[in-house]
């Protein structure tokens, strides 16, 4: 059986009774560790983040305490920004819209401190524009904590000052770049910026150091200060440390978002024991783990990973998708990635090619268009998966499509390039039989018609 | 090299006393100024990455990523201290993950491969991206010949495409501007044109609609990019989306022949190219120079070619009989003027000159001044509402020259010689290429001259009245050298001969001076640079040759000589 | 231009420009959501009034109103629904979802564009992933959001979006 969920950042979420206004949030402890900060040195607050090894849950897992650390607040002589990506939107994820609504201030919290710590004056929570009323309570949370100085000026008798804004996107995927986000909180269309020279800690928002943090994360270091950092990292396993929430969708039977530890369980028990099964009692076919970005995953697939053995030492074992523990170092290993805790589960009905073109069509759909490979080639990638899954697939169809993945990944300004390639690199990979198929059945096609 | 103060970027000029650092460029080991852009450091090394998007003069948008390549940094020990290999020089660590080279500047010890493997393969990859939606209209597309797409498709082109989808439609033949013509699904959305509008000219007309495949480059409506300068995007628009509505459909470019030479437009000397086909001009194109007009020039300089394609241009010498002018031949006509001229005094002759004209115009036509021992004599000032950019307040081309020379008083003398015309005190005028009326002398004054000699190219509304017309050569017909506001001395270059039995400018005034004076030993224009490099200390130990391409900044302030002080013109045969 | 606005309007305008100390510019979405919430749609006057009142040019605004999604140059109907069209929701029903609304409202067209009832009172659209795929296929009733929708609840929420 799974192990138990661990609820640290849901853990007030859907709880009987608990409400989002900043009474109940302070009756169950809340804003005390801003309390407990605020009287801490910022760089203090910056290495508890470091010994937590907490890792940035938007997508790329890239260490929040390192992020934090390329900017020097003593030696930089700009304003230096904080914003919080809110812009939930890489598909099958869909924790932020829960944190937002049912527990805000949890997030307001985390954000004041990390803002204190890496000495922020003013801060923006970009939140997609799809969420109005997620925007709506987030005003209203802010606001409440403004009245109670935890927002504004003299912060808590401290003299310390911050003003947090939300800023609403308008429904662009490319607004979870961070650049992008940020171009776009500037104003303009939301082309990634290149980076070097453009990397957000030193010429981010307004050409100033900028930190972009995910709204789990910056629950996180909430959480954090209030366990410190050490007994932070004990969460999970070495360099996979605290929970992660994990949002299951597409067939299985419970489909929803749930807290684990990471890697304290693996994939067979998410899908099996947590989220109960397949539906309509059919079979597992295939897992996208992180997010539709993420590469997929085919049940009956084999998988090498270097585990523990008896005697300590690292050993290779071989072990299926149900064995996979899910955290961010085993996806790693397994050739694709943790990304953003959205599970995607398909069943032995679905038509992968079909899926494929689903997903290209997202992608397409929301490329900036500003750099060659992903404007022209997403567009592209999406024309041949949907000519193949109506019928009018070659066979040269696979080859081809691949081979345009292929130029696309590694040479785009921002990450969207691997984003919409892996799906395709990955579902030909892993399901070339169902390609193929499709080619065999249409001998004599002509094109155009 | 200065760069030129307006440009916002200037990419491919290090600043002064930049660091040098070591760089591995394809395998070898070179020396380039540290910060330099692996574009411009490939183009150092007489070698070249191909590009679109990126432009020397203009911010880094590395949207095009054509110019990827394979980087490489110094290869770290455990001490954090660069490996050296078996050859003594540091090893590299190659990265595998391509980085554009207009936005990767080189630091000491880094690698740069662009014809690795890795590097073609993604320049092919790209250049099959850029191709699917573009239109194949390269048989109907100006930009044939000088196109970008055409050019890198021939080195990293498939040589036949693998799309079969439709391609994505958008919009044509849209009227973006009083001079330009936008095709939409030509456009590769490089962006130069909309970094040109807002950097360079900042008039921020210019943007992208839609999104992803469907972006599209247009001015928002009822904002149409007339800018003054907006003719430099079609120049620096790599494919054929842009396009001038001047030129567009009139000659295919590989048939243009190129002159290097100056815009005569104004006071600035803009560098420009001549495009010319069997003797016929058909584009102007600005040509860099950092000391002058870097590589832009505004539109209306690049017009003043058709003036000269006027069909009521004269093609040969004419002499006028009772009311009518009759065309006549050089060696009946000059000595013909040069009788009439030598019956006044030099105190009833005056000249009525032009700052349009080259420096080695103005000097023949001071030295038939001479002869005649005329005085009187000036040129046509154009003050105009310049801008802070390229438009100079300076109409004339070669007011500095005509000053240096010593034919121009700046106009001041307009007003003597319209009222010694209309006196009587002056009873023979000599105009070239300015129109008398234009300068202030009212018709009726006009016929009161005893005799008027006018050298010109069209007809105007004084020479009407003139006994003789020397047919002259129009702008592009010409050599010479002017001078312009900032005093540099910069060359014209002939890129089409007179039409008819025209002669140059320069001739005319050398054959008539031999007329009036006697034979002056000069045949060539070389002969009469160096004439006049005797007698102007400005110019001492100048030749036309010296002056280059460029120009030459003429030292300090520029001696001004007086019509009092002209001196008689010594040159030895 | 003739564009009368209401003082509540300029004020809620004027409040969200101080919220970009730095940058006027910064304010050109939040400026475009309440112009959208206000007249419903984005039209060339208040391109051309936003591009004034943030010191920009229209073509600034213009850029972005294209690039949004979110933002309409077209009045839309009474009643927007958006109907996730992304893999979780489209495993989950989508298509049918959007099929039936169709269906329900007599709305025909492209299904890659907004589609208008032919009474001008629901306007629909597919539109990309909407966080929260655990609950597919969703939708979005102008700004309220409904999850598990499929064919038996859609006649209920048409009754309620009258």
């Amino acid at each position: 059986m799974a192990a138990p969920q661990r609820r640290l950042i849901f853990k007030h979420i859907d709880a009987p009774g608990y409400t989002n206004d900043i009474d109940c949030y302070i009756k169950h402890g809340g804003y005390d560790d801003l309390k407990k900060s605020i009287t801490m040195e910022p760089t203090a607050i910056k290495d508890e983040v470091k010994k937590s090894q907490l890792r940035g849950r938007g997508g790329a897992g890239f260490s929040c305490g390192m992020k934090w650390s390329f900017i020097d607040a003593k030696k930089v002589t700009k304003p230096i920004y904080l914003i919080c990506n809110a812009d939930e939107s890489e598909p099958g994820t869909f924790k932020d819209r829960q944190i937002i609504h049912k527990d805000p201030h949890q997030l307001i919290e985390g954000m004041i401190i990390s803002c204190f710590a890496n000495s922020v004056k003013l801060a923006y929570l970009y939140i997609r524009g799809e969420f109005p009323e997620g925007a709506k309570i987030l005003e209203r949370a802010i606001e409440e904590a403004r009245a109670k100085n935890f927002i504004g000026k003299n912060i808590l008798g401290t003299g310390y000052e911050l003003e947090i804004y939300i800023h609403r996107g308008a429904g662009a995927y490319i607004c979870g770049e961070e650049t992008g986000l940020i171009e776009s909180l500037e104003g303009k269309r939301a082309y990634p910026r290149i980076k070097p020279p453009y990397f957000p800690a030193v010429l981010g928002l307004y050409m100033c150091p900028t930190i972009v943090n995910n709204v789990e994360t910056l629950c996180n270091v909430k959480h954090v200060i209030n366990m410190g950092g050490e007994a932070f990292a004990k969460i999970g396993t070495p360099n996979n440390t605290g929970t992660r929430v994990l949002c299951v969708s597409g067939d299985v039977n419970k489909p929803g978002y749930y807290e684990f530890e990471c890697g304290s369980l693996t994939m067979g028990e998410l899908i099996n024991d947590v989220c109960g099964g397949i539906r309509n009692g059919r079979k597992l076919k295939a897992v996208i783990p992180g997010g539709s970005s993420a590469k997929v995953l085919r049940a009956g697939e084999k998988f090498k990973l270097k585990q523990k053995g008896a005697d300590g030492a690292m050993v290779d074992k071989e072990i299926t998708l149900e064995d996979i523990p899910v955290d961010f170092d085993s996806f790693a290993a397994v050739g694709t990635m943790a990304g953003s805790g959205g599970v995607i589960v398909m069943d032995d009905s679905r038509d992968m090619v079909e899926c494929l073109a689903n997903i290209s069509e997202f992608y397409a759909h929301e490329s900036c268009g500003q750099c060659t490979p992903c404007r022209e080639g997403s567009l592209w990638m999406k024309k041949i998966t949907h000519r193949m899954a109506h019928g009018q697939a070659r066979k040269e169809d696979s080859a081809l499509l691949k081979n345009v993945a292929d130029n696309i990944a590694g040479r785009t300004i921002c990450a969207f390039g691997e984003a919409c390639s892996w799906p395709v690199q990955s579902f030909l990979a892993k399901f070339p039989e169902e390609f193929q198929a499709k080619a065999n059945k249409d001998e004599e096609l002509v094109l155009g018609k | 090299m200065t760069p030129h103060p307006i440009n916002p970027f200037n990419h491919d000029i290090p600043a002064p006393e930049t660091p040098m650092v070591n760089v591995n460029f394809n395998g070898s080991w070179i020396q380039i100024p540290k910060g330099t852009n692996v574009v411009e450091v490939t183009r150092q090394q007489d070698s070249f990455l191909p590009h679109y998007c990126y432009h020397p003069k203009l911010s880094i948008s590395g949207n095009c990523r054509m110019c990827l390549f394979e980087m490489g940094t110094p290869r770290m020990d455990a001490e954090r201290k660069p490996v050296v290999g078996a050859d003594g020089n540091p090893e590299i660590a190659w990265i595998p993950r391509p980085q554009i080279g207009c936005a990767t500047t080189v630091t000491e010890g880094m690698g740069i491969r662009t014809e690795s493997p890795m590097a073609v393969e993604c320049r092919k990859g790209v250049m099959e991206f850029l191709l699917i939606n573009h239109p194949l209209d390269c048989p109907i597309c100006d930009q044939a010949g000088e196109c970008k797409l055409q050019e890198f498709s021939t080195e990293y082109g498939n040589g036949y495409s693998r799309f079969v989808e439709n391609k994505v439609k958008k919009p044509k033949n849209v009227d973006l501007g009083k001079n330009i013509v936008l095709d939409d699904e030509r456009c590769i959305l490089c962006s130069r044109c909309v970094r040109f509008a807002k950097e360079v000219v900042q008039d921020d007309v210019l943007g992208f609609v839609q999104r992803g495949s469907l972006n599209t480059l247009t001015a928002h409506p009822g904002k149409r990019f007339d800018n003054p300068y907006s003719l430099n995007t079609v120049d620096i628009c790599p494919v054929g989306a842009l396009t001038s509505k001047d030129f567009r459909f009139k000659m295919r470019v590989w048939f243009l022949k190129e002159t290097k030479s100056i815009s005569t437009w104004d006071g600035t000397g803009s560098n420009i190219i001549i495009g010319s086909r069997e003797n016929k001009i058909y584009r102007i194109t600005p040509r860099e120079n950092e000391e002058v007009n870097s590589c832009w020039m505004p539109d209306e300089a690049r017009f003043e070619f058709h003036a000269c394609q006027d069909e009521k241009r004269f093609q040969q010498p004419l002499a006028k009989v009772k009311d009518d002018f009759f065309p006549s031949s050089w060696t009946d006509i000059l000595p013909r003027v040069a009788q009439e001229l030598t019956k006044y005094k030099g105190s009833e002759i005056a000249i009525l000159a032009s700052a349009k004209q080259t420096n080695e115009e103005l000097f023949l036509l001071r030295s038939l001044a001479h002869t005649l021992g005329v005085t009187l004599m000036d040129i046509k000032p154009r003050v105009q509402e310049g801008d802070r950019f390229l438009i100079s307040q300076d109409g004339n081309p070669n007011s500095q020259g005509a000053e240096l020379l010593g034919v121009s008083q700046k106009g001041k003398k307009l007003p003597e010689i319209a009222e010694g015309i209309d006196s009587g005190k002056i009873k023979a005028l000599i105009s070239i290429t300015e129109d008398a009326v234009d300068c202030g002398i009212n018709e009726a004054a006009l016929k009161k001259l005893s005799f008027h000699v006018h050298i010109g190219t069209q007809p105007n509304k004084a020479n009407q009245n003139a006994a003789f017309i020397l047919a002259s050569a129009g702008f592009g017909e010409t050599r010479g050298s002017m001078i312009n506001v900032k005093g540099r001395l910069q060359r014209l270059n002939k890129a089409i001969a007179c039409p008819g039995h025209a002669q140059e400018d320069w001739e005319i005034l050398r054959d008539l001076k031999s007329a009036v004076g006697g034979g002056n030993g000069l045949h060539t224009i070389e002969d009469v640079f160096r004439a006049m490099s005797q007698t102007v200390p400005s110019l001492a130990g100048l030749s036309l040759s010296k002056i280059g391409d460029l120009g030459l900044q003429l030292n300090g302030t520029v001696s001004i000589l007086s019509p009092r002080e002209i001196k008689p013109v010594s040159v030895t045969a | 231009m003739a564009i009368t606005l209401l003082p509540e309007f300029e004020n809620k305008i004027e409040t969200a420009i101080t919220h970009y100390p730095v940058s006027k510019r910064s304010a050109s979405l939040p400026l475009l959501h309440l112009w959208q919430e206000e007249f419903g749609h984005i039209s060339d006057e208040a391109i051309d009034w936003i591009a004034a009142k943030l010191d920009l040019q229209p073509i600034n605004i213009l850029e972005l109103v294209t690039f949004y999604p979110m933002f309409r140059r077209q009045p839309f109907g009474k009643h927007h629904i958006r109907i996730c069209r992304t893999l979780s929701c489209a495993l989950g029903g989508s298509y049918e979802t959007h099929a039936c609304f169709k269906k329900a409202t007599g709305a025909e067209g492209d299904d890659h564009g907004p589609v208008s009832s032919p009474d001008g009172k629901y306007t629909i659209e597919f539109v990309e992933c909407l966080a929260s795929c655990g609950t597919a296929p969703v939708v979005m009733m102008n700004d309220d959001f409904y999850e598990d929708v499929n064919e038996s609840k859609i006649q209920e929420l048409l009754q309620k979006y009258q």
